[in-house]
């Protein structure tokens, strides 16, 4: 943990940790092999009716489809609103794609096999080890949004192509490369985990330097070494942390924690082994940009956008990818680009470089970008949210009636006062990003004279955006 | 210095006003021109309504005729909670008082494809008090914020 003096809003104590594995029963639960198993296989039953679902659903309009409805308006809002900035990479702990590769890799999916894993177990390319690779996988992703949201087939090909690529790269590259720096939707989580209220991290930095080896990241006859190859007695950020547990497994000394705190303290985090970087700031601006597309699309009333999304023509569609990669990778970026480029010519600091000032202040977008996602999250959870219960009882449009729910009408959800809920969402989260600017203004800036004067253009850069975002959400 | 403070005052005292004046919002009614009857014949087909964003005034009493121009298609309005459908060849007509201001999506209420939870258009109930309200207050917040890292 990074010790700051900094308080967040003059009033947070950003080094305030409440540790959630001190209490025993909770430690024995996480620490048990069960967990995360037990959660992965449940919901890997889940994603076999989902997979089944989809399957079956075909061409079928998907707001009465199992698998569309649990994976777009279920699972995806769950992600944004709850699971992302309350538990950071919880998803990752339950995912049960990996399982088949880690399955491949152990020979045995409950006890520990001591030794080399299987699999070719070759290193991912040094120059690849960030997210760039996982920026361009999601962007790609989000070309077909048209057809996988709501097509039951299409998203069953997306989650094909997801499981048997995990599958494959787990046979060839070391330990869960996949998850690292390969799978679609692990970016913006690694990316929002930053901001999340809980961290898994190390209590005690003596026991840590005195014990070798170091079986957090070795194994030992109690668990693997850490999975996602971090060294999770240096965990300093969320970002690469799969909150898989095993450290927790492996410390003889249950030197590792699970903590609560603040939110978004690892934004204030740039340290040689986790540094801040511009994978991580072109992440932060795709996922802005990827949510005014997909409002545009799915919550817009334009129709003609919504054809081009939806490939209505070739020509078209083809218009739709250009626009959507543009926008992200160079519009969004070269926006800010400029009030970066103000920040640093008001400040008047001539040492710090650019692309520091650049890369540094992008993090502001992770709070602002957080409070986005939830914005539209709710735009679509509460009129499409109904569905869900029809589903639940007649997952495959069989008939069933499981649980009684099968005739529920459509029924939107205090849609009346929606706005009221994105706008209260967008000001929460605006504060955030805001005070978050401030504190690192004071990093990037020599003195707190230039921190006051370069942090003015992006205070109003976050303004300006906050104000589109709302102008989208209710004007 | 002393222009300094003057400068920093006068933000804090605008970015005051404006959390004050959204707070003011929230609580007062918002008051608008005098009342007409307005109609509309709103076109749907498969994803969208044709217009696709209805402008009124509050307290106008609006009455919407409904169109399909493919398929059977819905019309709901987010807010007001009242409906209608046409088929091909029925259309649907909804009346109501525009009493609530601000912002109100209306959707698509019969199955018409793969698109259909996402056909949706907007009713602008002016004055859009909601919009200013919450600009005011982003403002509000962004001009305190100034004045508190400058002071």
């Amino acid at each position: 943990m990074i010790e700051t003096k900094d308080k967040l809003f003059g009033i947070v104590d950003l080094n305030a940790r409440f540790e959630l594995t001190k209490f025993k029963p909770v430690r024995a639960v996480l620490k048990s092999r069960w967990m995360p198993l037990l959660p992965i296989l449940i919901n890997l039953f889940m994603f076999v009716i989902i997979l089944l679902a989809a399957f079956t659903g075909g061409l079928s309009a998907g707001n009465y489809n199992f698998g569309i409805m649990i994976v777009w308006i279920l699972w995806w809002v769950l992600l944004m609103m709850m699971l992302v900035p309350g538990f950071s990479r919880a998803w990752c702990m339950v995912c049960p794609f990996p399982i088949f590769s880690d399955w491949a890799q152990r020979t045995r999916l409950f006890d520990v096999k001591p030794g080399k894993l299987g699999g070719l177990g070759l290193k991912w390319p040094k120059k690849l080890s960030n997210m760039w690779v996982m920026n361009i996988a999601f962007l790609v992703t989000t070309f077909f949004s048209g057809f996988m949201t709501v097509l039951p087939i299409a998203t069953f090909i997306l989650l094909g192509i997801i499981i048997i690529g995990a599958f494959v790269i787990g046979l060839i590259f070391e330990k869960r490369t996949f998850c690292l720096y390969l799978c679609p939707v692990s970016g913006f989580q690694g990316l929002y985990s930053q901001f999340a209220t809980v961290e898994v991290r190390r209590k005690d930095w003596e026991i840590c330097k005195n014990h070798n080896p170091k079986t957090c990241y070795v194994g030992n006859e109690k668990g693997y070494g850490c999975p996602w190859n971090r060294t999770p007695f240096d965990f300093q950020k969320n970002t690469y942390c799969g909150m898989c547990l095993e450290c927790l497994k492996t410390c003889p000394y249950d030197n590792m924690a699970i903590n609560l705190r603040p939110p978004g303290v690892d934004l204030l985090v740039d340290t040689k082994r986790e540094p801040r970087g511009l994978d991580e700031a072109w992440k932060a601006f795709i996922m802005l940009g990827i949510a005014i597309v997909f409002y545009l699309a799915f919550q817009g009333p334009w129709g003609f956008f919504k054809d081009m999304v939806r490939g209505v023509t070739l020509p078209g569609y083809l218009g739709y990818i250009a626009f959507h990669t543009v926008f992200n990778l160079l519009i969004i970026p070269g926006v800010f680009f400029v009030f970066a480029y103000l920040s640093k010519r008001l400040s008047g600091n001539t040492e710090v470089p650019l692309k520091s000032v650049f890369t540094n202040f992008a993090y502001t977008l992770i709070p602002m970008g957080l409070g986005v996602w939830m914005g539209f999250s709710v735009g679509i959870l509460l009129p499409n949210g109904s569905y869900i219960l029809r589903v639940l009882s007649d997952p495959f449009a069989w008939g069933w009636n499981l649980f009684g729910t099968a005739q529920i009408p459509w029924t939107p959800v205090l849609t009346g006062i929606m706005g009221y809920i994105q706008g209260a969402i967008l000001i929460v989260f605006f504060a955030f990003a805001v005070g978050y600017g401030w504190l690192l203004a004071k990093q990037i800036y020599a003195d707190v004279k230039q921190a006051k004067r370069g942090f003015i253009p992006i205070l109003t850069f976050l303004t300006l955006i906050t104000l589109v975002f709302l102008w989208l959400f209710v004007g | 210095m002393m222009k300094k403070k003057i400068i920093l005052i006068a933000m804090a005292a605008l970015g005051a006003a404006c959390i004050l004046i959204a707070l003011i919002g929230i609580a007062t009614p918002a008051t608008a021109e005098s009342p007409r009857e307005r109609f509309f014949e709103v076109h749907a087909k498969r994803f969208e309504y044709a217009p696709d964003t209805i402008q009124v005034n509050q307290g106008d009493k609006v009455t919407i005729r409904l169109v399909s121009e493919d398929v059977s298609h819905g019309l709901y309005v987010d807010g007001y909670e009242i409906k209608t459908a046409a088929h091909p060849g029925a259309e649907g007509t909804l009346t109501f008082v525009a009493d609530k201001t601000g912002r109100y999506t209306f959707r698509c209420t019969v199955t018409c494809g793969e698109f259909h939870p996402y056909m949706v258009g907007y009713l602008n109930v002016e004055p859009n008090s909601r919009l200013w309200i919450f600009a005011l207050l982003i403002v509000g917040v962004a001009l305190c914020s100034a004045v508190i890292v400058l002071r």
